[in-house]
């Protein structure tokens, strides 16, 4: 069985039926377009105050916006039971949970791509610090998102009440992940101190919890 | 047809099945044999539908023992089954060749064949291979087909249909039904659950009625079955 052409297969597939949908990124991309007029209204920041909020304030607005992708991720498995024909084939557990979870990077990432200059222009942000970490940083912030909200999102996938049992499980497990992308993003946002330290939880828990979620998805899967 | 002395590729043995305090299967005790096509019968809550989905490994027994295809373990009989459910189980938005492509991912088939198993697949089933409309705006009936279709997609040795005639006109159900007879002539073993019974007549080797989670009755012809 090859791993890496069902993964591939089954991204592939996501893009399309999102591509032709467009389920999850119009409601994310309203979502957040709506958390940024809304909280440019609700603070009028000097620039200094805004190199403080604007990590916090950012990646909240991702955090909550993801939410929508990630229930969809697993909507559209269950419209037609379809997800039962994927657990009666020979296919491993593994690619389905590796290609939803790169699924869910790219659409995040996308969002991302569109909201940070607007963040940027409402907030007149200009990083005093190394700008170049946000990249990273954001790839790191991003799939520690993504790969926890994969997971629990498929855990909740049989619960009656499942789009909010989804935050209730993730939202907690994500605080550690949070704290590092909020200091470390106002870290290079104010150039005050070395966004290192931070960086380096993210990566430690970006390694914990996908090994965890790898390891865990077949029982999820198997799950009735 | 193959003799009734071929080998099981389904044996349950006191099969159990509890979902919270209710029983829906109580003690299945059955065997399908290679090359030979069933149709289990019963009504609504009868664990029909639950015994299918226990052979086909989509549900985990609560008690009993089930081996397919002599494998205990259900992972690595997987690639021999075929399963049609209720359900479409497949992607409305994509189309026919869309879903049967990703499918035969899954089962591995290589991109060189993967077109042509695809299209045969289809055509078996009369349905048009380059149909660009989605799943979604095929008819009921049309829906069925291709399910069977990706049901066949991997060449099972053992195919489990349930209720593969539902909304399917009188001609197409009966291209079907002949169409699952040339499957189980080919040594394949076909057990398919069924509220229409009649479409198989002439066909089927075997009827078994179940009533609360239980094989009740197997007679040999349609007008045995339920006594």
């Amino acid at each position: 069985m090859n791993f890496l052409a069902i993964t591939r297969a089954t991204l592939a597939k996501d893009m399309r039926l999102e591509w032709r949908s467009k389920d999850a990124i119009n409601a994310m991309l309203f979502f957040s377009l709506l958390v940024v007029v809304i909280f440019s209204f609700a603070f009028d920041p000097t620039a200094e105050e805004s190199r403080r909020i604007a990590g916090g304030l950012i990646w909240v607005a991702f955090l909550f916006a993801a939410i929508v992708a990630l229930n969809q991720t697993w909507a559209r498995e269950m419209k037609n039971q379809v997800l039962d024909a994927y657990r009666v084939s020979p296919a491993p557990a593994t690619p389905l949970f590796l290609a939803k979870a790169i699924g869910n990077l790219i659409f995040v990432a996308a969002l991302e791509a569109v909201m940070t200059p607007l963040f940027i222009a409402f907030y007149r942000l200009r990083p005093l610090g190394a700008g170049w970490q946000l990249i990273p940083l954001a790839i790191l912030g991003t799939w520690a998102l993504v790969v926890n909200g994969t997971f629990f999102a498929a855990v909740s996938l049989r619960t009656r009440a499942r789009e909010i049992m989804l935050p209730l499980l993730l939202f907690p497990l994500s605080i550690p992940a949070l704290v590092g992308m909020v200091n470390a993003t106002t870290a290079i946002l104010t150039g005050e101190t070395s966004p290192a330290l931070w960086i380096a939880l993210l990566v430690a828990y970006d390694v914990v919890f996908t090994t965890a979620c790898l390891l865990l998805f077949e029982t999820v899967l198997e799950a009735e | 047809m193959a003799d009734t002395q071929s080998t099981p590729v389904v044996v349950a043995d006191g099969l159990i099945k509890q979902f919270g305090r209710f029983a829906a299967l109580r003690g299945v005790n059955a065997h399908f044999l290679a090359g030979r096509l069933y149709v289990i019968l019963g009504d609504n809550g009868a664990g029909k539908t639950t015994l299918l989905r226990t052979i086909a490994g989509l549900a985990q027994p609560s008690g009993g023992k089930i081996t397919v295809l002599g494998c205990e373990d259900r992972k690595a009989s997987r690639a021999q089954i075929g399963y049609m459910a209720h359900p479409s189980l497949l992607y409305d938005e994509m189309t026919g060749m869309e879903n049967l492509r990703y499918f035969a991912e899954l089962y591995g088939v290589r991109s060189g064949e993967m077109d042509r198993r695809c299209r045969e697949a289809i055509a078996s089933v009369n349905l048009d291979p380059d149909l660009e409309r989605p799943v979604g705006q095929y008819s009921q009936g049309m829906r069925q087909r291709m399910s069977l279709a990706r049901a066949l997609l991997n060449d099972p040795k053992l195919v489990l249909l349930d209720e593969p005639f539902s909304n399917v006109d009188t001609r197409s159900a009966a291209e079907m039904a002949a169409l699952l007879a040339e499957i189980r002539d080919r040594g394949k073993t076909v057990v398919i659950v069924t509220h229409q019974p009649a479409q198989l007549t002439g066909h089927a080797d075997e009827f078994l009625w179940m009533e609360r989670g239980r094989i009740v009755n197997r007679t040999t012809s349609l007008s045995g079955a339920g006594q």
